[in-house]
């Protein structure tokens, strides 16, 4: 890269927005909701009859009273003080995988509105057609044999995997034995959560100087208790274990499963399959690779696949189709239950089995091919920063993402990842991922430019940090005092576990400090 | 209000190193040490530490002792510095170490910056405990403390983050005062001792909100790991207690006075014995099963015979190697960066035995893999 890229000359709107609720006016009303009929009410009767006695309010609810127009600009201010996905070149949000959402999938998921889980299957046979199809699509990306699409996210996923290998190991009396989980120290902090809040005792693998850990260190850790493996490939590092396969051997070995978290299958997309490696069950993050918007927390999807073996504990219902019509099968003797209520989050199938749909099976290992270009690229340019280093596997390619240092630039001058992180968004660039915690990498961050950002983003990307590198080692005083033009300046970064000094909520806060009641 | 630093130097820290005499503790062994052309590099490294504070000097005021133990090198980095005490040119001792720090504390200090190995550690230790919180600048031959940063840069950054920010990213913890016997370190006999805890500050790796969350503070993860441990703990065994911070919520929550410094013994979760050597717990391990827990030591990532040696080979190789807990925080483990947990017996066949895999207690619930080495 010889040109010279242009460094925006950013601010954000500056609004010093209260809270709503400090915005409430007494009597102030953007609705007022029309009057029934008086045959109507004299028919029906008081609403509160139908709402069950332990359920109903004591006190009415403390809602902020404004008109609409206020309440427009509220959020507007918020809005536009939010330095979002579209706003900004957003390869800072690495293993999140934020690709662009089209647009043209949101019209089509709104026509779901129009329709309601309850209804006769007779009546929704095109949602039914769209999930059974979907499942079959990511079948084929995966090489498992039935997908759930219950979970409503990766970790959910995670620990529906779980209660499933609880279940499988349960039915074959080894349960009591089976109580230990494997994961590494790379994988999704959720690896370790969900087996643990399934009871299990999770035991996590160190990265050698290769980035994954020794195959012998999981030999070690693998005995008659393993109940099974949760692991991510790549990890967060963009590193791929090649020896995969026999990670999986080790763990069957034993007698345990092996669950494939593929919330990095951004880079392995139709390259490499979860069968093929040998695992027992893997998940998709649909609002991650398959296109559907992350939405901030939701909604979303965490597609789960199984072999034939753990099939009959997936959750209920499944879309079925016997040729003609498609059904919901609640037939499933062995059954988890339900990890969510109706079918999942709908709005979420649709965008994603669009999309798979647009793309075509060449275009999907075309998008797998083009971010593992895009993350080399910009890996190089990153790589060519004063203070940038990288650990690990040296000399080996990553796939879809690297976790760099600061370390250099942190010992060099003082300026380490969080006050980086503080300055980029003075250029318009959303504050980069880190990495989970705890860190093991120094200093890190984990930028992510997959197959939607273009070498121009990847460019301007690197620019910034290329930038404020050079100001760490000439003039540190506005990497520390960071950010300038944002909307907010630094945030009080305590741990909210002090009841004495935070309030939860805007009612927690008037008895706190107020001493009004509610 | 200015913050005010403390800077004590220990101008022949470091000097044994390079030509092989295994430290600098006491007159001939100085003496010897000088006759070789041995070079100090504790001035030097101080001299590194203190150009990354150079940013904030009008903020602070920075007090030190003459000459070489911080006035020279406080110049040299380009501050103004308050000189206090006296001592003899070039003849400088232990006892002006001491001297200096208790002058610290006297003038209310908000951190003292020391450069030096675990023997100027136990200087200041012996002078002001765990009143005032400090920080070591590693430039002695022998390191086994973890009282230090991990480098003189580091050192720096780590003194400049906490009297500029204070609180707000930096916490206090307590960590190891290690020393090695020179005498016997010199006939190649190893003889550590767990000196004490002092104060040192260190930065908490913030991040809230976003997609990382927030992480649980170390003082959380130490009491999960307590708690796991008394879960753990069964009836009629006896507990052979190590020392080491992770070690002492343990002992608090099942409300047993604890020897900071020493072993302990537990029997159905009562207190049999406190402060044992070898014997000792030998003749309460008769007849009883027996099992150890025990945690890292010092910076070197040790859990035998780096200040435990009452836990000897000989109680080891009653007890076995499955019947060893070995607790430690994730930090802890990640901060040895890839080198194994270390063993020293004392015996080689034991060390052997210890040598492996292990399961470390991090939470509950929660183990990590180590390598266990020697």
């Amino acid at each position: 890269m010889t040109k010279d890229i242009k460094i925006r000359n950013y601010h954000a709107p500056v609004w010093s927005e209260p809270i709503i609720m400090e915005l409430s006016q007494k009597g102030q009303r953007g609705i007022l909701v029309p009057q029934s009929e008086k045959e109507i009410k004299k028919q029906v009767g008081q609403a509160s009859q139908y709402i069950p006695s332990d359920m109903q309010r004591r006190e009415l609810p403390q809602l902020p009273e404004l008109a609409q127009p206020q309440v427009i600009r509220h959020y507007e201010h918020l809005a536009q003080q939010t330095l979002g996905m579209e706003m900004n070149i957003d390869i800072s949000q690495g293993t999140c995988t934020m690709k662009y959402s089209p647009k043209v999938n949101e019209i089509l998921a709104s026509k779901i509105q129009e329709i309601h889980p309850y209804q006769d299957v007779d009546t929704i046979q095109g949602i039914l057609e769209i999930i059974y199809k979907l499942d079959l699509c990511l079948r084929e990306i995966s090489g498992m044999d039935q997908f759930t699409f219950q979970p409503g996210g990766g970790a959910h996923a995670t620990f529906t995997n779980s209660c499933i290998m609880r279940a499988y190991h349960d039915m074959n009396g080894e349960l009591a034995q089976r109580n230990e989980v494997i994961t590494t120290m790379f994988s999704h902090p959720c690896d370790t959560a969900s087996p643990r809040t399934a009871g299990f005792k999770v035991i996590t693998l160190m990265p050698d100087e290769n980035g994954y850990p020794d195959l012998e260190a999981l030999k070690a850790a693998c005995s008659k208790h393993t109940a099974g493996l949760m692991i991510t490939n790549p990890e967060d590092t963009g590193i791929y274990n090649p020896k995969i396969e026999e990670y999986v051997k080790a763990v069957h070995d034993v007698g345990g499963l092996c669950f494939y978290d593929q919330a990095n299958l951004n880079g392995v997309m139709g390259i490499a399959r979860a069968k093929e490696a040998g695992f027992d069950a893997c998940h998709f993050n649909l609002h991650k690779t398959f296109s559907s918007p992350h939405g901030c927390m939701g909604p979303a999807c965490g597609a789960y696949g199984t072999t034939k073996a753990l099939e009959p504990f997936l959750p209920t219902p499944i879309v079925s189709f016997d040729g003609g019509k498609y059904h919901l099968d609640y037939n499933l003797p062995n059954s988890i239950g339900k990890v969510r209520e109706f079918f999942g989050n709908v709005e979420v199938f649709i965008k994603s089995f669009a999309w798979i749909l647009s793309m075509g099976p060449d275009g999907l290992v075309e998008a797998a091919q083009a971010s593992v270009i895009n993350n080399n690229y910009l890996s190089k340019l990153l790589l060519a920063i004063p203070g940038v280093v990288k650990h690990y596997a040296e000399g080996k390619v990553r796939l879809d993402q690297v976790r760099f240092s600061w370390e250099k630039l942190k010992e060099d001058t003082g300026i380490g990842t969080e006050e980086v992180q503080n300055r980029m968004v003075d250029f318009g660039i959303q504050s980069y991922h880190t990495s989970h915690h705890p860190y093991i990498v120094p200093e890190p961050f984990t930028p992510e430019p997959c197959e939607t950002y273009s070498k121009e983003d990847c460019e301007y990307w690197a620019a910034v940090l290329k930038q404020i590198s050079h100001e760490a080692y000439t003039n540190p005083e506005i990497v520390r005092n960071a950010p300038h033009n944002s909307s907010i300046h630094k945030l009080n970064k305590e741990n909210l576990d002090n009841p004495e000094k935070w309030a939860m909520t805007w009612r927690a806060y008037q008895r706190k400090w107020k001493n009004k009641i509610g | 209000m200015k913050k005010k630093l403390g800077l004590i130097v220990n101008p022949i820290a470091g000097i044994g190193g390079r030509v092989g005499l295994k430290g600098s503790d006491g007159p001939i062994i100085l003496q010897k040490a000088i006759e070789l052309n041995a070079k100090s590099e504790s001035p030097e490294r101080a001299i590194e530490a203190l150009k990354r504070l150079v940013d904030i000097k009008e903020e602070i005021e920075l007090i030190t002792y003459p000459y070489q133990m911080g006035e020279e090198e406080a110049k040299i980095a380009g501050f103004c510095p308050r000189v206090i005490g006296q001592i003899k040119r070039n003849e400088t001792t232990a006892n002006d170490t001491q001297k200096a720090a208790l002058a610290m504390l006297d003038l209310k200090v908000d951190l003292i910056l020391f450069s030096g190995g675990d023997g100027t550690a136990r200087d200041i230790y012996q002078a002001i405990h765990k009143s005032l919180p400090v920080l070591g600048i590693p430039s002695g031959v022998k390191i086994h403390s973890a009282v230090y940063a991990t480098s003189p840069k580091n050192a720096g950054n780590l003194a400049y983050l906490y009297l500029k920010e204070n609180t707000k990213k930096m916490q206090i913890g307590e960590a190891e005062v290690m020393d090695i016997d020179e005498e016997a370190f010199r006939n190649n006999r190893l003889s550590a001792k767990l000196y004490g805890y002092l104060k040192v500050p260190y930065e908490k790796n913030l991040l809230q909100g976003g997609k990382t969350g927030s992480s649980p503070s170390e003082d959380s993860e130490v009491e999960a790991i307590a708690s796991e441990v008394i879960n753990l703990m069964e009836k009629d065994y006896l507990y052979i207690i190590g020392s080491g911070t992770t070690i002492q919520p343990i002992m608090k929550k099942l409300g047993l006075t604890n020897t900071l410094l020493g072993v302990d013994a537990i029997y159905n979760f009562k207190l049999i014995g406190s402060d044992l050597n070898e014997n000792e717990i030998l003749t309460l391990m008769k007849g009883k099963k027996t099992k150890i827990i025990v945690t890292i030591i010092g910076g070197q990532g040790y859990i035998f015979g780096r200040g435990n040696q009452q836990i000897s080979s000989n109680v080891i190789k009653k007890v076995g190697k499955e019947n060893i807990l070995v607790v430690a925080t994730k930090s802890k483990i990640i901060s040895l960066r890839n080198k194994p947990l270390l063993v020293d017996t004392g015996e080689e066949k034991i060390n052997q035995m210890l040598s492996g895999y292990i399961k470390v207690i991090t939470g509950i619930n929660e183990r990590m893999l180590v390598k266990i080495d020697y």
